[in-house]
């Protein structure tokens, strides 16, 4: 069951630990790699950006652009930003790489009757994000972030959600789940709109356990959701999940020149091409949980594409029997799934969305699969082809 | 006398004192004033409202195998910079020169790095820092020629062939409007008014339809006119100044000539119009160089050629030399547009020089009109209404042959 803990931090900083011990082991791969002459135009470098820790700062910022300069695409390469520009993270105050791993518990505590009570405060401003090098978007966000953070529950637990709305305009936040009409954070019904400077609390059970999201419901909707206001909201079963590498991706998008028809620059997790400069690295034959979402506005569809692989899908999240084994599915928006799959080779894998016009507008990136002597075995559901076990 | 005119004077003192000051201390002021204006950056006025207005016009397309360079200008009042380009709904990677944003009227050169296929249409779009969308369209993408020596004799014989030779053939008929009745002269004239008016209004159309579709940093359909104005009043000066230089000998039938020269001088600065709109179709792969469309080009001007000669119908012995340097004036322009047109693909440049057509062209209906008049004086009587309209009929005709 869940720890019930009062530092909001400790799931955080167990993660930071782990991304560390990744990061390192990550870091002798790259080193390993840099010596080798790159084989193909659209290898990318290894992630030291990620691996080093330098989340955004000048330095590695620069080091990184040099890095990527020689990393991706390019004419038949395939897509690519302006070379040798990078987004600055650190004004964005997020960077996609540590948002991959960073899941939000809250602040739990115990209650008389025995049940876990998770607390949280989402901030609503407006706040000027770069989603492509040198591109800025008037956004408005939860915490500072787009996606808002990932918020994450055992099935049952009771759930508090501050709203504070800081933006000029009202918001509210609407999640998805089981709950009174009073909590559904929609105009008109219950705390109904949050206008600015107010603030409201949200309350009701985790139910059902899957992947769900949560996004503000004030019109106009479109906007309220294209603009930034959406986040993973994840409720997993009692009995938990198996230990895996988790992975949270927000498939979205952003209509940079709001004229509502389709977006200039697609992603996962808010900067397009993110993953092709900075891959993800996961562990050969480690288990591997993708939690993805599809908040993409203006468009009817998205999809999901793994190279030179095939996951177990489970639609919503909320049977823990896969309907299906593939390499590629389709989301309409708000339609999300859980993942999971291993990687049995050494090397760079691309992802994107095989909605092919996006995946050259931004959404595409690499899972970058390193070995290691003391690499985990994933649990045989993840790696088996179906009937083989 | 003398002490008088000197009484009538309001002072002998201040006659003497120098009246640059006068001029000189205006312009000091104003320039103080605006200067001190702008130092304080508008006081009272605050801020503009509202984003900032971002605009850029694409001024030239170069495609090389692989890449494909554009010329930006910025034609707004605010500085832009270009952060990514996608070309086809793909992101491109691309060179800046010289970098960072592109200030007020300023000029960017922008290197794109994209493997284009012929014949395929596409849709550059300029991404900005703010988000804001800038888009431009290749009609059809053709590798851009080289500006070589091959190049220019291409131009030069392709303005030979629908300007010099169809003008030239055209003054063939001199002897026929020479020997015929005055009055048949008259009908010819008036075919010609006819001819020249389509082509003004042809001018006009075309230099408006262009100026709503460029950026018009340099102004839009306002260079039409502005052409045209610079024009016709050119040719009316350059008209009184041959006057004045053969009023002595005009007596004679000499007019004939002079009004020969001024019809050759408007319809070059036509043509070099046409040449123009050749040379930029064919730079943008836009122009099939068939032989249809060169004897398309032949018959519509050969007509040019007829108005040209009808002057001179009295002149019973105009020199080869003379008809020689008229067809050369009428037909040598579309030789210098062919090479303007496809070496500088500057929208405002093709608007003022259409203008500077129509306004030429307007100038010489205005020289010609007194040769229409019958002996009583009328413009408009059956044969010459009936000569304007088959002008106008040719050449409607005629330039169905030469969509550019």
């Amino acid at each position: 069951m869940a720890k019930p803990t009062t530092d909001p931090r400790l799931p955080e900083r167990e993660r930071r630990k782990g991304v560390s011990r990744r990061g390192l082991l990550a870091g002798g791969a790259a080193t390993g790699a840099a010596a080798v002459p790159l084989l193909h135009g659209l290898v990318p470098h290894a992630g030291v950006h990620a691996a080093l820790g330098e989340g955004g700062s000048p330095d590695g910022a620069a080091s990184h652009g040099e890095a990527s300069k020689a990393a991706h695409g390019g004419g038949n390469n395939g897509p690519s930003f302006r070379q040798g520009a990078t987004v600055d993270h650190a004004a964005n105050g997020f960077n996609p790489t540590e948002m991959l791993r960073d899941f939000d518990w809250g602040k739990t505590r115990r209650l008389a009757s025995g049940r876990v009570l998770r607390e949280w405060t989402l901030t609503a401003t407006d706040k000027e994000i770069e989603v492509a090098p040198g591109v800025h978007y008037p956004a408005w966000v939860y915490n500072g972030r787009v996606p808002g953070p990932t918020l994450r529950a055992h099935e049952g637990d009771r759930l508090r959600i501050r709203l504070v709305n800081s933006s000029e305009h009202p918001h509210t936040i609407h999640f998805h789940g089981i709950h009174p009409a009073q909590m559904d954070g929609v105009p008109g019904i219950g705390a109904g709109l949050i206008e600015t400077g107010e603030a409201t609390t949200y309350e009701f059970d985790a139910e059902p356990f899957g992947l769900h999201l949560y996004h503000c419901h004030a019109g106009p909707l479109a906007e309220h959701i294209a603009r930034g206001l959406y986040g993973a909201f994840i409720v997993d079963p009692k009995e938990g999940r198996s230990e895996a590498d988790e992975l949270m991706m927000m498939m979205n998008g952003f209509n940079t020149n709001f004229d509502a028809e389709g977006n200039q620059v697609y992603a996962v997790n808010t900067v397009g091409f993110h993953y092709v400069n900075e891959p993800i690295q996961v562990r050969r034959d480690d288990a591997v949980r993708i939690y993805l979402l599809n908040l993409l506005e203006f468009d009817p569809i998205n999809s999901f594409h793994t190279h030179a692989n095939f996951f177990n899908y489970f639609p919503t999240g909320t049977r823990l029997e896969p309907t299906e084994f593939t390499d590629t599915v389709m989301l309409g928006q708000a339609q999300r799934g859980v993942l999971e799959m291993c990687f049995r080779y050494p090397g760079h894998y691309m992802f994107h969305a095989h909605k092919t016009e996006f995946t050259e507008l931004g959404w595409m990136g690499f899972f970058e699969v390193g070995g290691s002597a003391e690499q985990r075995s994933a649990p045989a559901a993840f790696c088996d082809l179906p009937g083989a076990a | 006398m003398e002490a008088g005119t000197r009484a009538e004077r309001p002072s002998g003192a201040a006659r003497e004192r120098p009246r640059w000051p006068l001029l000189v201390v205006p312009l000091a002021l104003i320039g103080a004033a605006i200067a001190i204006f702008a130092a304080l950056g508008g006081p009272g006025l605050g801020e503009r409202q509202g984003p900032p207005v971002e605009e850029l016009a694409v001024e030239r397309t170069v495609l090389r195998p692989g890449e494909i360079e554009l010329s930006v200008r910025n034609t707004g009042p605010d500085a832009v910079e270009v952060s990514q380009v996608s070309v086809a709904d793909t992101f491109v990677n691309f060179s800046a020169d010289p970098g960072g944003e592109i200030g007020r009227l300023g000029e960017q050169q922008l290197t794109l790095d994209y493997p284009w296929q012929e014949g395929s249409p596409y849709n550059v779009s300029l991404l900005t820092s703010s988000g804001a969308t800038i888009e431009h369209e290749i009609e059809v993408a053709v590798e851009t020629p080289e500006a070589d020596l091959g190049f220019f004799g291409l131009m030069a014989l392709l303005g030979t062939y629908v300007g010099v030779i169809p003008v030239g053939l055209g003054m063939l008929f001199l002897p026929f409007v020479s020997r015929v009745p005055p009055s048949w002269v008259r009908v010819v004239l008036a075919a010609t008014v006819g001819l020249l008016a389509f082509l003004a209004i042809d001018g006009y159309l075309e230099g408006t339809e262009l100026g709503q579709e460029s950026g018009g940093a340099f102004g839009g359909v306002e260079l039409l006119f502005l052409g045209a104005g610079l024009a016709y009043l050119a040719l009316a000066g350059l008209d009184a100044y041959l006057r004045s230089r053969r009023s002595e000998a005009d007596a004679a039938g000499v007019g004939g000539w002079r009004l020969a020269l001024m019809i050759a001088v408007g319809i070059g600065l036509h043509n070099l119009g046409e040449g123009l709109a050749i040379g930029s179709a064919y730079a943008v792969g836009a122009l099939a160089l068939g032989a249809f469309l060169v004897i398309g080009f032949a018959i519509h001007n050969t007509t040019e050629g007829i108005a040209i000669v009808a002057p001179l119908a009295a002149d019973k012995r105009p020199s080869l030399v003379k008809l020689g340097v008229l067809g050369v004036i009428a037909g040598a322009p579309a030789i210098l547009g062919a090479f303007l047109g496809a070496s500088v693909t500057n929208p405002e440049l093709s608007i003022f020089l259409l203008g500077i057509g129509v306004g030429a062209i307007i100038q010489v209906i205005v020289q010609i009109w007194p040769s229409v008049r019958d002996e009583h004086g009328r413009g408009l009587y059956p044969a010459s209404v009936a000569g304007i309209i088959v002008g106008g009929a040719l050449l409607y005709a005629t330039s169905l042959l030469i969509t550019v």
